[in-house]
Formats: C-alpha cells, sequence, structure tokens
C-alpha cells in the first residue's frame, strides 16, 4: 500500500467515483457519459455485452485508456490530473486482475509475484518476500506451484496465480476483467467463490465486468447495466431480476 | 507534390521510429536503471547468439579461403590470403555478417517476444503494477544488443580468421602463429577502429527496430509474426544503409 499519508487525505466511503466518462474510437462511441460511484467495502459488477465498453471502462479506470470527457476519481484521486509517479503509487492501491491472466510467461510463478515487490517494496527482506509470495499462494490454493512456468499451469490455475499477483500488493479495490470467461463452469464457480473469499478476508472494494450470470450472481452487491454507452439499469442481483424491462429479462432467462 | 499512400506510410513509421528511439535516451537517463533485466539480457543476445555467429564466421573464413585461393595463385601471391582475409573479415565480412545473423535471431526473438506481450497484456499488466514497461523491456533490450554485438563480432572475427588458416593448411602450409602475424602485419588502426563502432550502431539498430515492431504490434498473434518479420527485415535494409554511410565517411574523412 502507499506509504504516504498525504496520499490518504482525501478519501471517503466512495472509493471510485466515475462521472460523464466519454470514450470514442475511430468516431463509434463506445462510452456516452457513464456515470457509477463505488462505495468501500462492495462489490460492483458491471454488466453488458461483448463490445459494449466494460473492458474499456475499467482501463479508464486503472489509466490504460484516456477517456475523451469526464471525471474519475479513485481513492480521493483525480486521475486524469495524476502525474505519472503518482500514478504509479495509486496503481499500488488498485489491483488489476486481466481477462488474458498477462502472467509474464519468461518468468517463474515465483518471479510474478516478485515482480511487483521488487518495485514497490524494496525495504522487504528476501524472507519477507518469499513469506508473502508463499502467503499469496495458500491464499488461492495453489502453493506447489511456486516454482513452474506459467504454461504448465491450466487456464484456471494461472486465473488464480494471476489473483495471488493481483493481491500481493495488498490493494484496496481489485478490478476483475470477466474472470470467468474461457473457464469450466466448475472453475468459473470456483475463481467466482474465490472473489467473494478475498473480498471478505481483506475488505478490499472491487469493480467485476461480466456477464456470467452465475458469477453476476455469486460475486454482486450491486449491478450496472452497460448498455448503449450508458448506464442503463442498476439494482441488486434480486431487484435485476425481478425487473419487467425486455432488455434486462434477457440476462436472467 | 503528392506522395503515395505507402510513401507516406514510409515517412510516417521512419517518424514514430525516430519518436522512439527518441524515448529510449530519455528514459535511459531518468532513474532507476533495471540493471538485472539488462544483465539478464546481456546473456540472451550476447551469449546464447555466440554459437551461431561463431559458427557462421567459422564457415565464411573457411569457404571465402578456399575460394579465392585459385584466383591469388594465378597471380602468385597466395601468400597473401592471411593479409586479405583478416582485413575483409576485420573490416567488413565479420561486422556485417554478424549483424545479419544478429538481426535475424535477436531482432526476431525480440519483435516475437514483445509483440507475444503486448497481445497477451503482460505489458500493460506492467504498467498497472505501477512499473515502466519501456524502461523494463526495451531500454534493457536495446542497451544489450548494442553492447553485445562488437563482442561478438570479434570473436566472430577471430573465429573466421581461425577457419581462413585452417583452409589455408588444407593445401599449403603455414603456422598459426605466422598466419596471425601476417593478419596483423597487415590490419592498421583505421581499419579497426571504423569497423569496429559501426558494430555498436549495427546492434542499436537491429535492438530498436525488434523493439519498435514488437511494443507496438496489433491484430492479435498475427500481428507477433508480422513483427518479428518485419524486424528483421528492417533491422538489415538498416544494417546496409549505416554500412554505406560509415564506408562514405570514413572515405571522406580519408581514414580505410
Amino acid at each position: 500500500m502507499a506509504e504516504d499519508p498525504a496520499f490518504h487525505a482525501k478519501e471517503g466511503d466512495n472509493v471510485i467515483v466515475v462521472e460523464g466518462v466519454k470514450k470514442s474510437f475511430a468516431g463509434n462511441e463506445v462510452l456516452k457519459g457513464f456515470d457509477f460511484v463505488l462505495h468501500k467495502g462492495e462489490t460492483l459488477v458491471i454488466l453488458g455485452r461483448s463490445g459494449s465498453g466494460k473492458s474499456v471502462l475499467i482501463k479508464c479506470i486503472i489509466g490504460l485508456m484516456k477517456p475523451d470527457a469526464g471525471t474519475i476519481n479513485v481513492l480521493g484521486n483525480n486521475i486524469l490530473e495524476l502525474s505519472i509517479g503518482d500514478m504509479d503509487k495509486l496503481r499500488m492501491r488498485v489491483g488489476f486482475l486481466f481477462q488474458s491472466n498477462a502472467l509474464y510467461d519468461s518468468m517463474t510463478i515465483r518471479e510474478n509475484l516478485e515482480f511487483p515487490m521488487r518495485r514497490h517494496l524494496r525495504h522487504l527482506t528476501a524472507d519477507e518476500v518469499n513469506e508473502r509470495v508463499v502467503a499469496a499462494l495458500t491464499d488461492v490454493g495453489l502453493a506447489k506451484t511456486i516454482d513452474l512456468m506459467p504454461s504448465e499451469l491450466s487456464g484456471g490455475m494461472q486465473k488464480r496465480v494471476a489473483l495471488a499477483r493481483t493481491l500481493i500488493l495488498q490493494p484496496e479495490i481489485i478490478l476483475y476483467d470477466e474472470p470467468t470467461t474461457g473457464l469450466d463452469p466448475i472453475t468459473g464457480m470456483e475463481i467466482s467463490d474465490l472473489i467473494v473469499e478475498i473480498q471478505e478476508k481483506y475488505q478490499t472494494s472491487s469493480i467485476v465486468i461480466s456477464h456470467d450470470m452465475k458469477c453476476v450472481e455469486r460475486t454482486a452487491d450491486r449491478i450496472d447495466v452497460l448498455l448503449n454507452g450508458i448506464c442503463y439499469a442498476e439494482g441488486t442481483y434480486d431487484e435485476l431480476k425481478a425487473s419487467t424491462d425486455p432488455y434486462i429479462k434477457q440476462y436472467f432467462d | 507534390m503528392k506522395f503515395s499512400n505507402s510513401t507516406k506510410e514510409v515517412f510516417n513509421e521512419a517518424g514514430e521510429i525516430a519518436f522512439f528511439t527518441g524515448r529510449f535516451f530519455k528514459e535511459l537517463f531518468s532513474p532507476r536503471f533495471e540493471g538485472r533485466e539488462f544483465l539478464k539480457q546481456c546473456y540472451i543476445v550476447g551469449y546464447k547468439s555466440l554459437p551461431l555467429i561463431g559458427l557462421t564466421g567459422f564457415i565464411m573464413g573457411l569457404v571465402l579461403t578456399i575460394q579465392v585461393r585459385p584466383t591469388l595463385i594465378e597471380y602468385g601471391v597466395q601468400a597473401r590470403i592471411p593479409a586479405m582475409m583478416g582485413l575483409s573479415f576485420v573490416r567488413e565480412i565479420g561486422p556485417v555478417l554478424s549483424a545479419l545473423i544478429f538481426a535475424g535471431k535477436i531482432g526476431s526473438s525480440i519483435g516475437a517476444e514483445l509483440g507475444s506481450m503486448r497481445v497477451t497484456e503482460q505489458i500493460d499488466s506492467m504498467d498497472v503494477s505501477g512499473t515502466n514497461p519501456f524502461k523494463f523491456l526495451v531500454v534493457t533490450r536495446v542497451l544489450a544488443a548494442t553492447c553485445m554485438l562488437p563482442v561478438l563480432t570479434s570473436l566472430s572475427d577471430a573465429i573466421g580468421i581461425f577457419g581462413s588458416y585452417i583452409a589455408f593448411n588444407m593445401r599449403d602450409s603455414m603456422t598459426l602463429r605466422l598466419f596471425v602475424s601476417e593478419v596483423f602485419h597487415y590490419l592498421k588502426f583505421a581499419d579497426v577502429m571504423p569497423a569496429y563502432i559501426k558494430t555498436y550502431f549495427f546492434g542499436f539498430a537491429v535492438g530498436i527496430i525488434g523493439c519498435y515492431k514488437g511494443y507496438y504490434t496489433r491484430l492479435g498473434t498475427a500481428g507477433v509474426g508480422r513483427a518479428a518479420n518485419s524486424a528483421v527485415v528492417v533491422s538489415s535494409v538498416l544494417i546496409f544503409l549505416l554500412d554505406l554511410m560509415v564506408v562514405q565517411i570514413t572515405d571522406l574523412i580519408g581514414i580505410g
């Protein structure tokens, strides 16, 4: 976590506030003024069809893409105004689980997990680093894979290792980009359970991008439905399930 | 004056490579330096390329000596083979041959590695973990390529001259000591230095083009293959252009 006390100064109960975010690609407006708030300790699912701009939205939140308009406030910081150094500090407090896992395939699992620590927690001794790596892998049930290469693991195991790497800096917010896509229903459910366990154990706030309704049901405290670049509907799983809106109903039928 | 689209693309890409090179120098001189990754890349780029570059140098020395021998015999100057091979290897064959092999092996591997890291979001992953991927991936690889090619070329020159000695002794007889002293007798500082200096530029060109092509890979796995391929093609062409420039410059200023 960031150790600069000034960095924690402006936080409130809303850990992420997104207002009027717009983003276009070659004239195609994907986000047309999307707004939402993520409260401390909650898991917000952003539900939407493939290509609706869900991944674009969280990539804007983590600073991988720059919105054309709007403001994004993360842990009290307007990320569009942050310097590169401050953005890097903020990124230590925000974990990101990529849809493709994005494990460094030239490194072992241990090196993958050590990678962010070697840069941000240089005061840790080798024993402390090792302790953290083992603890993070134990959290996801894969302590025995520590010296394997990512290519030696199954898709589900890679997802767990990627999650362990996301946890290694003990982030306050975790962004999950379609965490169960490409996994079989049982492994998908295990990953969903893991997301809930992590949320309960570390009290993280999370945004889950998904269209897998089993994952949505298991993880969501609240759901925002993204349609045509705006927040089309909002509510809990049960509220949306009871909706008579034809578009919303399609997700639950 | 109107330019065709392909001409515009070439100029556009040249501009982007220039910008990429500018960023390399900016990042090179800003803290913090990724020393561990640099040493790892030196091992991969240098040590692991040595067998291939050494082998091609050896074969080239062997073949050239066998082929030029009959012509030199016609003029009765076969005793000049060590001098001729030494000069041609150190000045031209060694640097250019090593650089081209290096472009094929290292340029393509850098292009493919960074390209696959781009399409599998590993570069984005470094970014979100608060690591500067340009510094970690590009600066270390370009620097390793720049530093390692001169070393490889020197070794390739030595191995090539040894290959020439073996070929010479298949028909004639000369001790290794005499062969080497003949090589050095005709080599001047002005032959060695420009040839040595240009290998730094060749190494830099291979590194920067490989990284540029890989770092900006688009269009998924097909793009990775294209990045590896064009890294080799562009850096090979650049090696010849740089070689031409060096020859012109050294000729103009009267050395070599």
